[in-house]
């Protein structure tokens, strides 16, 4: 059978987008279109579920089955789906202050059950539509709206989370970068088990420019190393620099002083995420911020398999289940 | 030795015998009620249980706080209530009597374990002395005084167990020498001990051995000079098996899956009183059942509604503080306009309350509980066996409306139990759910088009050329786009509610126990049935005007119900709870509603209800008051 050739318009839905000019999301929504109809699953077979926030409004936005939830529990959501649709491919759509925050437990729980959807964190570091108020991921010290002497919370790292809820993977894009953002979405979509994208998004509003060091692509190149994997962490304007591991820290080397051997070689299959974490924990300014897939392991069981597993499992121990026999089992009686 | 000896001693034929069994919350008394409601419902009897147990796992050993007790009532007549006087108690420790002694009837068998009678336990229970040696304790009760820990040593000794393991098999004793005192077959006893202890023969040979000597006990000891012996009821004709209202519930669950031949999906988080569901439906993953165990209420309840999207049949259940939890996602469960089941197994409140005790006082937050404008469909479970019904009724409710249905059971209905007539389930009818088939052509879907039950259709991911969009912005009527429009919101919120109230016409009449008009009319719901039930009979064979009305739909009402209120003069409404069904009769119909309200943690005692029936009878005689007349007119 020959299956329609969707191309990104066809994910479009009828409905007027509706996001600040210049926000990032579109950004995002543009390359979502884009990647799906190369995945080759049917729109009918799509869904997306999000939360509460700017980017949930993004399912409104696809000509696909889609849910826009209640505020954090997007996740959850998705685990009753998948769990008893497994035919589906679900995507979770949600921002920092949704996942983190009022979503912290759900997001840590669907990561470590491996349930098989793809989340898609879009991190502006601050809170959109409720106007401006710090998120979980905002700078110590931020002053907004509702910490005019700057906040005083210690900010909570996506990846880091996801690691050590043992995500199959884990990985990071940036809006602005388009092609490396379609690519990494793909890969996400590609792998078996929650795959996580934390997205570096502008909120050109409410916290412009917060992450411009990662974004813009001048700067870019000396903020920011791609990650691939089997290849060294080279990064700069001219390719000079590369981050190497002594003992237990990273550090920032130029590639010409060190020979080539000491430098680290990215391993996204390794099962142990110390390095991963290590990675995760590379912050602007003092190091490069790593983008691409720093985590993607294979051969865990998902749940989705393994609560359907017990069920066909359970069938065919103990044959398909047959209410009147259960209604007579133990002990009855007659009453004649 | 045969099976299930038969006593030489007399027997005496008596109606119906109540016996409570109380001891430590590690003494086994659940189980042994449990086997005792189980043999009797089997020798053919009408049963009604009452287990009551702290909500500490083990709560101080020997003190008042730490006391477990397990009343059963077995009757040759049919019998509503476990019953409000005790025939027999049987004690394990101080504890255990001076917080029972008070239930038990004067003349009543008082049966105690010596040797858990001593200055240590004295001290636990803060008595100042034994209260076995008052004099009064002897005049008043039948009281026979067995050194049960020193006998099942003995009786197990030969299997060579650690004394603190053979000093567990005491509860097995005690069940032998109430087994020989009531005339019950030991027999499904030993097929349970096979069953259960059946890895550790060492165990199940010790449990039996003290069983046998608990009845040997009784058989020999000068202390009984006879036995009783209760007649099988007239039951309706049938095949019967005992029945506890979770396990009735997971049971009605799993046959509305199979009616409507769709699989389930159970999402919960354990709360008292209301995991044994979990625990039950967990077993039948071969029926299609899948269960998930959250990490929070909230999860629960929205992995729920993420599997009803999906078009599988999907049920929460989580006791107050948890449906508190699930609130929000309620609210959007009914603006998703998608078919769900969500359980409330009542227990004492506010907060943590009263963890193992009953209440009925979530009916206003079940009815109300949600932000925003949000109605929902809610039916009660009168008794153990009825928890069947009502969860299939739910569940066609659910799928006829597009819309979550709230189930409202209580701790005392949830781990009571009775006699429950097996169905034949040829003879069950089908919950047909149509969804609706897509196409290629790519014409805009209307997911809020409407039946002529207001329902929406239920269009299921994989569907071809039906895709859409939910959520809980205010939908578009039909295309179900978000809209802010002011007379839409209007008009669906009055389509919802509208949904919600056409239920009225799709379910019975209110049925009455007495005449439709007349001086009182007593008004229940939920697990007070059996106690409101009994009261209203008694005041009947006391020659009084009095009618029963039991209501299993809270909301809507059925919908004869204001009328059958204005024919009598006076409307009794009681409840666990401080009046919140009658502020809902008086709300709707007008009629003024007298309440009996309590919240001790406890069912309600037959004769409690029945003095406060009788008390206003003789008031309602005069006739009606001038507000109710002028509500009539009006």
């Amino acid at each position: 059978m020959n299956l329609p050739v969707l191309k990104a318009a066809d994910f479009a839905s009828d409905q007027d987008v509706r996001w600040c000019p210049g926000c990032g999301d579109y950004s995002i929504l543009a390359q979502m279109k884009k990647v799906l109809p190369e995945l080759g699953v049917p729109r009918e077979k799509t869904v997306f579920i999000s939360g509460i926030g700017c980017s949930s409004r993004f399912p409104y936005y696809m000509n696909t089955y889609g849910m826009h939830s209640i505020h954090g529990r997007a996740p959850t959501f998705a685990t009753g789906l998948k769990s008893t649709r497994p035919d589906l491919m679900v995507w979770v759509i949600t921002g920092d202050g949704d996942a983190l925050s009022i979503g912290g437990n759900h997001f840590i729980h669907c990561l470590r059950r491996n349930l098989d959807i793809n989340i898609v964190l879009f991190n502006n570091r601050i809170y959109g539509l409720t106007k401006g108020q710090y998120s979980p991921t905002s700078s110590e010290g931020q002053v907004t709206k509702s910490t005019p002497m700057g906040s005083i919370d210690h900010p909570l790292h996506p990846l880091s989370v996801a690691l050590a809820a043992e995500a199959t993977f884990v990985a990071r894009s940036i809006d602005a970068h388009v092609k490396h953002l379609g690519e990494t979405l793909k890969r996400a979509a590609e792998h078996k088990g929650t795959s996580l994208v934390e997205v570096y998004q502008n909120c050109n509003v409410f916290n412009d420019g917060a992450m411009a060091y990662a974004q813009e692509r001048k700067q870019r190149a000396e903020n920011v190393v791609e990650l691939e994997h089997g290849k060294p962490l080279i990064f700069g304007t001219n390719n000079d620099k590369a981050v190497r591991l002594v003992g237990n820290h990273l550090e920032v080397v130029n590639v010409a002083d060190v020979p080539a051997d000491d430098l680290l070689i990215h391993d996204e299959k390794e099962m142990n995420p110390s390095i991963q974490m290590m990675l995760a924990r590379m912050r602007y300014p003092e190091m490069p911020e790593p983008i691409g897939v720093l985590r993607a392991v294979q051969g865990i069981a998902t749940y989705n398999d393994q609560i359907n597993d017990q069920v066909t499992a359970a069938k065919a121990k103990k044959g398909e289940g047959d209410l009147q026999a259960l209604f007579n089992s133990g002990d009855t009686w007659e009453v004649a | 030795m045969t099976a299930s000896p038969t006593t030489s001693k007399d027997v005496q034929t008596v109606s119906g015998i109540t016996v409570r069994l109380a001891g430590d919350s590690g003494d086994g008394m659940q189980l042994l009620g449990t086997q005792l409601t189980n043999t009797s419902a089997l020798a053919g009897n009408d049963v009604a249980t009452f287990p009551d147990f702290p909500a500490e796992i083990r709560a101080p050993r020997g003190t008042r706080a730490g006391v477990s007790g397990f009343q059963v009532r077995f009757a040759s007549e049919e019998i509503f209530t476990p019953g409000d006087h005790l025939d027999a108690l049987v004690v394990m420790n101080p504890a255990a009597m001076v917080t029972n002694l008070g239930d038990l009837r004067k003349g009543g068998i008082l049966i105690a374990n010596e040797d858990g009678f001593n200055e240590k336990e004295f001290k636990l229970a803060k008595v100042e002395s034994n209260p076995l040696d008052a004099s009064v304790i002897e005049e008043v009760y039948r009281v026979i005084k067995v050194p049960m820990t020193a006998l099942t040593r003995e009786a197990v000794a030969a299997h060579g167990l650690s004394q603190k393991i053979a000093d567990r098999c005491k509860n097995f004793f005690a069940m032998g020498l109430v087994y020989w005192l009531f005339g019950r077959s030991l027999e499904p006893t030993l097929r349970f001990i096979e069953d259960k202890f059946g890895k550790k023969p060492d165990i199940a040979a010790a449990n039996i051995s003290a069983l046998r000597a608990g009845w040997a006990f009784g058989e020999t000891t000068e202390a009984f000079g006879e036995s009783y012996q209760v007649e099988a009821a007239d039951l309706v004709k049938g095949t019967y098996r005992n029945m506890m209202g979770n396990q009735a519930l997971a049971w009605g669950l799993v046959a509305a899956s199979k009616l409507s031949d769709k699989d389930m999906f159970y999402g919960t988080y354990p709360i008292t009183p209301a995991s044994d569901i979990l625990h039950e439906v967990t077993r039948f993953k071969n029926f299609g059942v899948r269960t998930f165990q959250a990490e929070d209420e909230i999860a629960a309840v929205c992995a729920t509604i993420g599997a009803a999207f999906g078009g599988t049949m999907a049920v929460t259940a989580s006791s107050g503080p948890g449906i508190a939890l699930k609130a929000e996602a309620m609210g959007l469960g009914m603006m998703l306009e998608l078919p769900m089941i969500v359980i409330n197994v009542q227990r004492g409140g506010p907060s943590t309350g009263l963890p193992t005790k009953t209440e009925q006082s979530d009916l206003l937050q079940c009815m109300f509980g949600r932000n925003g404008e949000s109605p929902l469909p809610i039916l009660a479970p009168r008794s153990p066996g009825d928890c069947f019904d009502i969860a299939v009724e739910a569940w066609r409710l659910a799928v006829e409306c597009m819309c979550p249905v709230l189930i409202l059971s209580d701790g005392y209905i949830a781990n009571g139990s009775e006699p429950w007539k097996i169905p034949d389930v040829s003879k069950l009818p089908k919950i047909v759910i149509k969804h609706p088939e897509g196409g290629e052509s790519d014409a805009p879907f209307m997911p809020y088009a409407r039946d002529e039950n207001l329902a929406r259709p239920w269009a299921i991911p994989g569907t071809q050329g039906l895709m859409h969009r939910l959520g809980g912005l205010e939908k578009e009527d039909g295309t179900g786009n978000v809209s802010y429009d002011p007379a839409n919101h209007q008009h669906m919120t009055d389509t919802r509610a509208a949904k919600v109230s056409r239920i009225a016409e799709r379910i019975p009449d209110q049925d009455v126990y007495g005449e439709t008009s007349g001086d009182v009319l007593v008004i229940s719901w939920g697990g007070t049935y059996g106690s409101c039930h009994t009261a209203v009979r008694n005041c009947r064979n006391a020659g009084h005007s009095v009618s029963h009305a039991h209501l299993r739909y809270i909301n809507p009402l059925p919908k004869n119900l204001g009328e059958l209120m204005r024919g009598f003069n006076k409307v009794i409404v009681p409840e666990l709870n401080m009046g919140q069904l009658r502020m809902l009769l008086r709300a709707k119909y007008l009629v003024d509603c007298i309440g009996v309200n309590k919240v001790q943690g406890k069912p309600f005692a037959v004769s409690e209800l029945f003095e406060a029936i009788e008390s206003h009878v003789s008031t309602a005689k005069d006739g009606k008051s001038k507000a109710d007349v002028r509500n009539k007119a009006g």
